[in-house]
C-alpha cells in the first residue's frame, strides 16, 4: 500500500518537473555554486549539478526543488556543520556524495537534514564518514532508497547513525547499504513505515535499532557482523520478515534482541551463527514462524515476562543451545518446530516425531547460573546429565515441550 | 631403540586388532560421509567420537601390549641394551602402529570424498593432530600405569579408571566445583583446570571450532582473549606437548628403577 501511493506520488512529481525549469551547475557554468543555484530556482525546479566537487555547509532547501547530481558530483560540507537541511515539502535529492559532514558532541550534525517536512526523496546519494547520515525529524511520507553510508567510526560516543529518524510516519527506507557507523538504522516513534531490502553490516552497535515505533515493516533487510545485531524495543504490531542476521558475536550481541515488544510476527527470518539468535525479554504476543536458526550459540534465550508466544515451523539446526530459559514458568508454546538435535521416531511415518522434544537441556540452564561452565560444552559428562535431565525434568519447566516435532527440516 | 621400534610397530601392524581399528574408523568415515556427504558436518561429528574413543583404546592397547610382550621385554632386558631404549621403543611402537591406523582410517574415505578440493582441510589437519597427540599421550600414561603395576588385573583396572576419570568424573568434579563456587570469579580456574585434562583440552579445540559463538557469550575478560584469538589454539596445543613428554618421562624414570 505504501508503496503504491509513493510510486503514484513520484511519477505525479517526475511529470510535473518535466515542465518546470532546470538549472545547470558546474564549476565553469554560469551557476558555480549550489547556493546560488538553489536561490535561482522556484517551486518545482530542478537544479542538475555536474561532477566536481561543491562546498556547501548548512544549505537550507525551503523550496520544493529536485536537487540531481550528475556521477561525480560532490558536496563538500567542510566539517562544519550540515550539508543540506531539508526545510520544505517535496524535495528531492538524487545522485550524490557528500562528503566533510560536520562532528559535534553538543549538536547531531547530518549530511542530510530535514524537519517537519512532507513528501521527501533521497535516493542514490553516497554518504562518506558522515556523523548523522541522514537525519530526519518530524517528517513525514519521504522515500530513502538505495544509498550507501558509510563510515569509519571506533567508538559509539563520538559517531553518529546512519539514517536516523525521530517523530516520523510513512518512511520508506530500501536498498540502502550502510556500514561503519554506530547504528545502521535507528527509529524513533516512528509509525506506518517500511524498511525493506537494507544492508546493515559492521557498525558499533545496532545494524537496526528502534524504539517506540509501532506498526511498522521489517523486510527482507540483512545485518550482518553488527556490534550488538539488532535491538528493537517498546514497539506495537511490527512485522520482520525474510530478514538476515547474521554473524554477530560477543558478549552483548544478539542477532535480534526483542524488549518489550507485543503482537509482533516474526516469519521467514534466517539467524545464522549469532551469539544469541533472539533474546527475547518482556515481549507477548509474538509469533515466530518459518523462521531458520542455525549455528547460533543460543538460539533463542527467553527471559523474563513472555508470554502467550508462538513457536511454530522453525528450524533449529546445529545450535550450541536450541533455547534457554530462565525459571521454571512457561507461558510460550512451541509446535511442529524442527530439531537438528532431536532423535526421537516417527512410526507412523506421518513427519511428526513420536516422542516430544525438550528444547531446553539442564546445561543450558547451568550454563545461565554459571557462565563459566560454557567451558564443559560436548562433555560427555553433560551429555549424560542432559539425557537423565530429559527423562525427568527436575530443573527445566516440565510442561516446555514440543509436542510435535518435525522429522525433516522445513 | 629404532630396531626395537620397528619390531614393535610391525609386530602391531601385523595384529588383528591394529586391521579391526584401522576398519573402525573406514567404516565410520566413510557411514558419514555417505549418510550426509558433507565433509565439515563429518568432521565435526568425528571429532566428538574421537575424543572419547581415542584415549580410550590408547589405553586398553597400550596395557594391553606391555603385560602381553612381557616376557620378550625380559628377554631382551638381559641383553645389553639401555633399559631406556627398550621402553621407549615399544611405546613409539604402539603409538605410532595406532596414530597410523587413525591416520590411514580417516584420511582414505575424507580423500576419496574431496577433502583437498574443500576448504576444510585444515580443520581436517586438527581432527588428526587432535587424534594422533591423545594417542600418544594415552599410550605413554598405560605404559607407565603398566610399569608400576606387576598385576595385569590392577594395571588394567587403574588404566580404565583413568580414562573413565579423564573422559567423564573430572567434567563432573569441574562443573559442581563450578557451581559450588559460582560466588567467586572463576575464569582463571576455569581455564586451568581445563589444561589439566587432555582429553578438555582437545574439546576445547573442537568448540574453538565448532561453538565459538556459544562461547563468546561470556563475558569474562580472560575468555574472550583466549577464544577470541589465535592464543587459545597455539595454548591448547603447547599443552598437548606437555602431556605427552611427562608420560615419557614417568616412563624412563620408573623403567629406571623398577626391579625386573
Amino acid at each position: 500500500m505504501i508503496k503504491r501511493v509513493f510510486l503514484i506520488y513520484i511519477i505525479s512529481f517526475l511529470t510535473y518537473g518535466a515542465s518546470a525549469f532546470t538549472t545547470e551547475v558546474c564549476h565553469t557554468c554560469e551557476v558555480n555554486n549550489l547556493a546560488d543555484a538553489i536561490r535561482l530556482s522556484h517551486r518545482g525546479d530542478t537544479v542538475l549539478v555536474k561532477p566536481g566537487i561543491y562546498e556547501c555547509s548548512d544549505q537550507e532547501l525551503r523550496k520544493p526543488i529536485t536537487l540531481i547530481g550528475e556521477k561525480g558530483a560532490i558536496l563538500d560540507g567542510q566539517m562544519t556543520g550540515y550539508i543540506l537541511k531539508i526545510l520544505s515539502d517535496s524535495v528531492t535529492i538524487r545522485g550524490f556524495k557528500f562528503i566533510n559532514s560536520g562532528k559535534s558532541y553538543t549538536k547531531d550534525y547530518a549530511a542530510i537534514y530535514s524537519y517537519r517536512v512532507r513528501h521527501f526523496n533521497i535516493i542514490g546519494n553516497e554518504i562518506e564518514n558522515p556523523f548523522f547520515g541522514a537525519l530526519l525529524e518530524k517528517s513525514h511520507d519521504g522515500v530513502i532508497k538505495d544509498n550507501l553510508i558509510f563510515g569509519e567510526s571506533k567508538q559509539e560516543d563520538d559517531s553518529g547513525n546512519g539514517i536516523h529518524a525521530w517523530h516520523c510516519s510513512n518512511l520508506l527506507i530500501s536498498n540502502n547499504t550502510l556500514h561503519g557507523l554506530r547504528d545502521g538504522i535507528y527509529l524513533e516513534f516512528v509509525t506506518e513505515s517500511e524498511i525493506s531490502n537494507n544492508l546493515s553490516h559492521d557498525n558499533i552497535r545496532y545494524g537496526l535499532h528502534f524504539m517506540f515505533s509501532n506498526n511498522d515493516k521489517y523486510l527482507s533487510n540483512t545485518f550482518q557482523d553488527n556490534g550488538a545485531g539488532v535491538a528493537v524495543m517498546f514497539s506495537k504490531f511490527i512485522v520482520m520478515k525474510e530478514n538476515k542476521f547474521i554473524e554477530n558475536w560477543g558478549t552483548a550481541s544478539y542477532g535480534l534482541l526483542l524488549k518489550e515488544i507485543n503482537d509482533a510476527e516474526v516469519e521467514n527470518n534466517t539467524f545464522r551463527e549469532n551469539t544469541i539468535g533472539v533474546f527475547v525479554e518482556g515481549s507477548n504476543r509474538v509469533n515466530y514462524v518459518d523462521n531458520r536458526f542455525e549455528s547460533n550459540g543460543w538460539a533463542v534465550k527467553v527471559s523474563g515476562g513472555c508470554y502467550e508466544n508462538y513457536f511454530m515451523r522453525n528450524n533449529f539446526i546445529s545450535n550450541s543451545f536450541d533455547l534457554a530459559y530462565n525459571g521454571k514458568l512457561n507461558d510460550n508454546k512451541f509446535e511442529g518446530n524442527f530439531w537438528s538435535t532431536y532423535s526421537g521416531y516417527d512410526l507412523d511415518k506421518n513427519g511428526i516425531g513420536d516422542v516430544p522434544y525438550r528444547p531446553v537441556k539442564l546445561f543450558s540452564y547451568v550454563v545461565n547460573k554459571t557462565p563459566e561452565a560454557i567451558i564443559l560444552l560436548r562433555s560427555l559428562f553433560v551429555d549424560i546429565i542432559n539425557f537423565s535431565e530429559q527423562v525427568s525434568p527436575v530443573f527445566t519447566p516440565d510442561n516446555l515441550v514440543d509436542p510435535q516435532p518435525s522429522m525433516k527440516p522445513f | 631403540m629404532i630396531k626395537i621400534l620397528k619390531y614393535s610397530f610391525f609386530d602391531l601392524i601385523r595384529s588383528r586388532w591394529s586391521y579391526v581399528y584401522l576398519l573402525f574408523y573406514l567404516i565410520i568415515g566413510f557411514a558419514l560421509l555417505f549418510l550426509n556427504n558433507n565433509l565439515s558436518k563429518a568432521i565435526i561429528t568425528l571429532m566428538n567420537i574421537v575424543v572419547v574413543l581415542v584415549p580410550m583404546i590408547g589405553t586398553i592397547f597400550g596395557v594391553m601390549y606391555y603385560y602381553s610382550s612381557q616376557e620378550f621385554t625380559e628377554l631382551l632386558l638381559a641383553q645389553p641394551i639401555k633399559r631406556r631404549t627398550i621402553f621407549l621403543g615399544q611405546y613409539l611402537g604402539i603409538a605410532l602402529s595406532l596414530s597410523f591406523s587413525l591416520l590411514v582410517g580417516l584420511g582414505i574415505p575424507f580423500l576419496a570424498y574431496g577433502l583437498m578440493q574443500s576448504g576444510e582441510i585444515w580443520n581436517f589437519g586438527l581432527l588428526l593432530i587432535v587424534g594422533t597427540f591423545l594417542t600418544f599421550i594415552f599410550v605413554a600414561l598405560a605404559f607407565a600405569i603398566s610399569l608400576r603395576n606387576e598385576n595385569k588385573i590392577k594395571g588394567f583396572g587403574y588404566g580404565i579408571l583413568l580414562w573413565l576419570f579423564m573422559a567423564v568424573i573430572y567434567d563432573g568434579l569441574f562443573l559442581i566445583l563450578l557451581v559450588t563456587f559460582d560466588d567467586y570469579p572463576l575464569d582463571k580456574f576455569t581455564l586451568a583446570a581445563s589444561f589439566l585434562n587432555p582429553i578438555d583440552l582437545s574439546r576445547i579445540l573442537i568448540l574453538l571450532k565448532l561453538d565459538i559463538s556459544a562461547l563468546l557469550g561470556y563475558t569474562g575478560a580472560l575468555f574472550q582473549q583466549y577464544f577470541g584469538t589465535g592464543t587459545g589454539m597455539i595454548m591448547s596445543l603447547s599443552s598437548l606437548a606437555i602431556w605427552t613428554v611427562v608420560p615419557m618421562w614417568m616412563i624412563v624414570r620408573s623403567s629406571g628403577k623398577k626391579d625386573f
